[in-house]
């Protein structure tokens, strides 16, 4: 082989690794950082709404600059209780949906992972294909149920079990419902990769020994289905304690979430800073499941970490 | 061997797509009711959709949804492929884990975080906001999803074929094209109709990202819905919906009957 056959493989390698490592340095990476800078400026009136620092290189500057730096944003975030109740509701409201959806996930994805062979990749594609739909108008769908003149409570009363509507619209239970439903898919996946791995005749071996159907599910299956659980549960709990549409669609005016609470100050108060510092602060929450996350996702690559 | 608690098995079965389809099911036989009202069943009618297809702000959300969903998955599918490959060909490299790592967060990243921050990156470089930074977003949004798809089907390929080709004499680059592409082309496919997907699903990145003519079809649904249930939106939410069906359809049909084609992420995930 020639010589300048390698080399013009080497180019081409470059190229391959360069155009999506460019653009997601540029559109990924940079984005974030300026994410940080401007959750360290004030708040001002006008067009962009933020003072802006370290617009120069002028050494000079960037020290007038750095003197200047603000922590307001942030400091507001500490002093508003409004934030911390937002915090601490996003993360009660995420666990017990990551929660509430496993427990509804496992079963269904237990079953699939049981059924004959031949039915199981049916089974699974049925079990995903809703998650291809508009993740909007299936909340949307929930409204339509849940509401105080919707389907539950009109099924409800004309059954006779119920005389005055259930009010689950416009609380934190039609949120719970939204996010278990929203995200289900993404705990059935793993969990079923988890299960359906599992080497069979350590069942059969565990009941030939007297174990029963429970004690084989919960010193067998279950155990060995962890590693699934956790990479769920972060998938679920990760995006589900930023969530926006479903608190906003489903939840009521006592909902606090940070994601809508980010999107208002955004939105209605048009506080860049303070966006900005909320924004930062949930990243900051979510770093350790997020670590979690990424070494969960490079060693299924195949990598160390 | 034999399946052992079937009735148990069926009961979670049942129950399970019961309370995944229910919710669908519902959206699509409401499009069709001559009522108003979600209470009252005033029999079959079609006027919704009539009315749906009038209405021409609706019409043409849907119209700048589309054209931001081919080109952006484009562009998705074309660097996310790049990237699975890098990823899972390329061995160790510098700087392989911030790479890595840029790939997989995005994923689950909560929306409002990255939609922000790059409306922030826009307006620091003076871009109106418009078509082509809706594009930028959503590329950025989809690319981790088909890398990781591809990169999934790579690794489950027997390597020897590539190996074959170039001890053949074959260049890299046409290694690459005669016999790797054609053997990861289904799985590209299913990389781009995913991203079409998650971009004519998007609201929150959309929301930060667009200008005043480039109204997306979520962002409208989304103002409407706002405002209460309407007739008009469970037909649009038909047509989306039976959209995605069909295209789910035509991906299983032209991965043919290969294992898992139509839900490839479940196969990735089993061959890791």
């Amino acid at each position: 082989m020639s010589k300048a056959a390698p080399a013009r493989g080497k180019f081409g390698r470059r190229l391959v690794l360069a155009l999506p490592y460019a653009w997601l340095v540029l559109f990924f990476l940079a984005p974030f950082a300026l994410v940080l800078k401007v959750s360290l400026s004030q708040s001002a009136l006008g067009q962009p709404p933020y003072e802006p620092v370290f617009d120069s290189l002028d050494p000079a500057d960037i020290w007038a600059k750095l003197s200047a730096l603000s922590l307001s944003a942030y400091a507001g975030l500490i002093d508003d209780s409004l934030y911390l109740q937002s915090y601490l509701d996003s993360l009660a409201i995420a666990a017990a949906a990551t929660f509430l959806t496993l427990l509804i996930a496992y079963p269904l994805a237990l079953a699939i992972a049981r059924s004959p062979a031949r039915w199981r990749p049916l089974l699974l594609m049925a079990a995903i294909a809703p998650f291809w739909t508009s993740s909007l108008i299936r909340v949307y769908a929930w409204i339509m149920i849940l509401k105080d003149e919707g389907l539950i409570n009109h099924a409800l009363i004309a059954l006779g079990l119920i005389k005055e509507p259930l009010h689950i619209f416009a609380t934190n239970w039609a949120v719970l419902i939204g996010i278990v439903y929203s995200y289900l898919p993404f705990m059935m996946l793993p969990l079923y990769a988890a299960i359906e791995n599992q080497d069979k005749a350590l069942i059969e071996a565990a009941a030939d020994l007297g174990a029963s159907a429970s004690g084989v599910f919960w010193r067998i299956t279950f155990p060995l289905s962890l590693p699934g659980v956790i990479a769920g549960a972060l998938m679920v709990f990760i995006p589900a304690v930023g969530e926006f549409v479903i608190p906003d669609l489903l939840g009521g005016s006592d909902t606090l979430m940070i994601g809508t609470t980010l999107w208002n100050d955004f939105f209605a108060n048009r506080d860049w800073p303070a966006a900005a510092a909320a924004a930062v602060a949930l990243l900051a929450l979510l770093v350790v499941p997020l670590v979690f996350y990424e070494r969960l996702q490079m060693r299924a690559g195949g990598d160390r970490p | 061997m034999k399946q052992p608690r079937t009735p148990a098995r069926l009961i979670a079965l049942s129950a399970g797509f019961a309370f995944l389809y229910a919710p669908i099911a519902l959206v699509v036989l409401y499009s069709f009711n001559a009522s108003r009202l979600v209470t009252v069943w005033g029999g079959w009618s079609t006027h919704w959709y009539v009315a749906l297809f009038a209405n021409k702000q609706l019409m043409a959300s849907a119209v700048t949804s589309l054209e931001v969903a081919l080109a952006s998955g484009a562009i998705a599918t074309v660097l996310g492929a790049l990237a699975g490959l890098a990823l899972e060909r390329f061995g160790r490299f510098r700087s392989r884990g911030l790479f890595a790592a840029m790939i997989y967060a995005p994923l689950v990243l909560p929306e409002v975080i990255m939609g922000l921050a790059l409306l922030l990156f826009f307006v620091a470089l003076g871009l109106e906001r418009g078509f082509a930074t809706l594009i930028i977003a959503h590329s950025t949004l989809s690319l981790g999803f088909v890398s990781i798809i591809v990169r999934a089907r790579l690794a489950g390929l027997d390597q020897s074929l590539e190996e074959a080709a170039r001890d053949l004499g074959a260049g890299p680059l046409t290694a690459f094209i005669k016999v790797t592409l054609p053997l990861i082309a289904p799985v590209v496919a299913t990389g781009f109709l995913l991203a079409v997907t998650l971009s004519l699903d998007d609201l929150i990145l959309a929301s930060f990202n667009s200008g005043p003519g480039s109204t997306t079809l979520p962002m409208r649904i989304y103002s409407e819905v706002r405002l209460g249930v309407t007739p008009q939106i469970n037909a649009m939410s038909t047509l989306l919906i039976a959209f995605v069906g069909v295209s789910l359809l035509l991906a299983a049909l032209a991965g043919g009957r290969g294992q898992n084609q139509a839900a490839p992420q479940a196969a990735d995930l089993k061959q890791q």
